[in-house]
């Protein structure tokens, strides 16, 4: 069965995130001043071959420790769908 | 000196490096393939140069880090042998953990490619022995990602066992925020592994290693490890 697993990967809080402080002065200048913050983050699509969900998202686990995070300054979440 | 140079797909300052190291030291210098598990015999040296790595996909250096070339780098540094990492050699010694941090996109956002200066603040290490205390050397930067980041738990640390070799300053050695060009935190350049045998840096020596290119300031660095070498590594 193939999985596709939703990686989403930000920076972690206390990191400096100066995308997103860029993006949320332009989108303030633009008038949304009800705008709170902006975080920018990654988006990684990985379809996987596994026996079931669980194995999926733990071999897509094991691909964000490895290379797909750096812990020191970020973090992830893992969404699988069929 | 024999130095080695690892070539990464998207190295870009390899061949600089080389000029440099055989115009300044005379040294007996190779390229290493980043496909290679092996390094070549006796080699005193392992530059890590500058450019974008697989295009900087990911985050910089994060590919170029895992390659099998570094697992050799690994053990070579393991073992006390000299590694220099400029700067997005720099970023893969951090990806490699073989240096703590992250390197970061800079504060403004931009690519920044100009001379700047740093100041030395460490003259006992391999890469700096040729240099005088404080002295403010003139080097320049060219990179998108390279704001020093550490958790504030840890800088405490490198900075306290001095493990900060260069710092960003005025050309009078006055570190301070409007002489800091990328938003690194406390002005950090430059830092060296515990051993003191592994280092990185994001300005260029290479490209500021003689007089026609309007500083050889950086062939201070080449000298040194020249000078380490021949005294036995002491």
């Amino acid at each position: 069965m193939t999985y596709t697993a939703e990686v989403l990967v930000y920076l972690k809080e206390g990191v400096l995130d100066t995308q997103g402080k860029a993006v949320k002065q332009s989108l303030q200048r633009l008038g949304f001043q009800d705008l709170e913050d902006v975080r920018v983050g990654k988006y990684i699509q990985l379809r996987i071959n596994a026996e079931n969900e669980e194995a999926a998202r733990a071999r897509a686990k094991e691909m964000c420790v490895e290379l797909l995070v750096n812990e020191l300054i970020e973090e992830f979440d893992i969404k699988v769908v069929d | 000196m024999r130095a080695a140079v690892v070539v990464f797909p998207g190295s870009n300052c390899d061949r600089d490096v080389i000029h440099a190291l055989r115009t300044t030291v005379s040294a007996d210098t190779e390229t290493l393939w980043y496909e290679s598990s092996d390094l070549p015999k006796n080699i005193d040296l392992i530059v890590l140069p500058g450019g974008f790595s697989y295009g900087d996909y990911l985050r910089c250096g994060a590919m170029a880090a895992r390659t099998p070339v570094m697992k050799a780098v690994r053990r070579f540094a393991e073992k006390g042998g000299l590694v220099l990492g400029i700067c997005n050699g720099f970023q893969v010694l951090t990806e490699s953990r073989l240096l703590p941090g992250a390197i970061l996109a800079n504060q403004s956002l931009t690519f920044i490619c100009r001379s700047c200066t740093v100041r030395v603040e460490r003259t006992d290490t391999p890469f700096t022995l040729g240099c005088r205390e404080n002295q403010v050397l003139e080097m320049p930067i060219a990179h998108h990602e390279g704001l020093y980041f550490l958790p504030d738990e840890e800088i405490s640390r490198l900075k306290k066992e001095k493990r900060v070799v260069f710092r960003y300053c005025g050309p009078d050695g006055e570190l301070d925020d409007s002489h800091n060009p990328n938003g690194s935190l406390d002005n950090i350049a430059g830092i060296v592994n515990e051993r003191g045998n592994v280092m990185g840096l994001m300005p260029h020596p290479e490209r500021a290693s003689e007089k026609i290119l309007g500083s050889d300031d950086g062939a201070l660095i080449w000298n040194s490890l020249h000078i380490w070498l021949e005294k036995g590594g002491r």
